[in-house]
């Protein structure tokens, strides 16, 4: 039902490029805009509510994703330019909730770009997923932390 | 504004070069395969991103910055994707990971399957 919103907000995007003449992206930009504004008023016919939360929790997986890689940059960067170079690796399992292909996919990716973890191997189940971390003071921390953030925001956004 | 712009530009550039350096800084120093996959996928990533984007702000053109966008998303998701590959080729073949590595639950694994 979201899906089918989000379809008609691109289709009235697009009659509102071919009507003022111009398909600009930014033209077609607030043609979406002007768009959306017109699916909000008729709110009580389509699923708007579902699809601006689903949209909402896009943006946010999105937004964190973004201030992760940042973050896992700057202390990649902090450890190499040390000196001396101190290290706890490890290979952790993750037991894994998402179970579609590329939802596993995407959380590996993120996973890897996140601070101090890598994705190395999924068993081939698809229930573990194998992390290779820097700093493994506590594997379950860690577990957690993947768990409660990426999975379970890769859940919200898609299911 | 286009004052505005350059300066923008100077400083992405800057910060990019910087990530781009430490990521190869990190595949010299770090001890493991893995370990210095973590710098080339990471800080290599943000670096070179930084500096397409970069490019795409000062030519001041939509085609050319949604362009640089395009490349953006394409090196994140290509990055870990190849990352993950050199990673688990090197599993695969059998190098360990260095000494200092306190747990490895992937080997466990391995050698359970093998028993």
């Amino acid at each position: 039902m979201t899906n089918m919103v989000f379809l008609m907000n691109l289709l009235l995007a697009a009659a509102w490029g071919a009507i003022t003449g111009s398909f600009t992206p930014l033209n077609l930009i607030f043609g979406y805009l002007l768009a959306s504004i017109a699916l909000f008023l008729i709110r009580e016919q389509v699923a708007f509510r579902e699809y601006t939360q689903r949209a909402g929790k896009l943006l946010i997986l999105a937004g964190s994703f973004f201030l992760e890689l940042v973050l896992s940059s700057w202390r990649v960067l902090m450890i190499v330019i040390k000196p001396k170079i101190k290290l706890h690796p490890g290979i952790i399992a993750v037991p894994l909730t998402v179970t579609e292909d590329f939802e596993i996919t995407l959380l590996a990716n993120m996973v890897t770009l996140t601070p101090g973890t890598l994705s190395v191997d999924v068993s081939e189940d698809r229930k573990i997923l194998y992390v290779h971390c820097l700093n493994v003071p506590s594997p379950g921390e860690t577990i957690n932390g993947i768990k409660d953030g990426f999975e379970r925001q890769i859940l919200e956004a898609f299911r | 504004m286009t004052a505005f712009i350059s300066i923008l530009v100077g400083i992405m550039l800057i910060i990019g070069a910087i990530f781009a350096a430490g990521a190869a800084l990190g595949i010299n120093r770090l001890p493991d395969v893995y370990t210095r996959m973590h710098a080339a996928s990471k800080a290599g990533t943000l670096g070179s991103g930084l500096m397409v984007l970069a490019l795409g702000i000062y030519s001041q053109q939509w085609d050319d910055f949604m362009r640089a966008v395009a490349t953006v998303c394409f090196f994140l998701l290509t990055a870990p994707v190849s990352a993950h590959l050199i990673a688990r080729a090197a599993y695969v073949v059998g190098y360990r990971p260095c000494k200092e590595t306190s747990i490895d639950e992937l080997h466990m694994k391995k050698k359970n399957d093998d028993a």
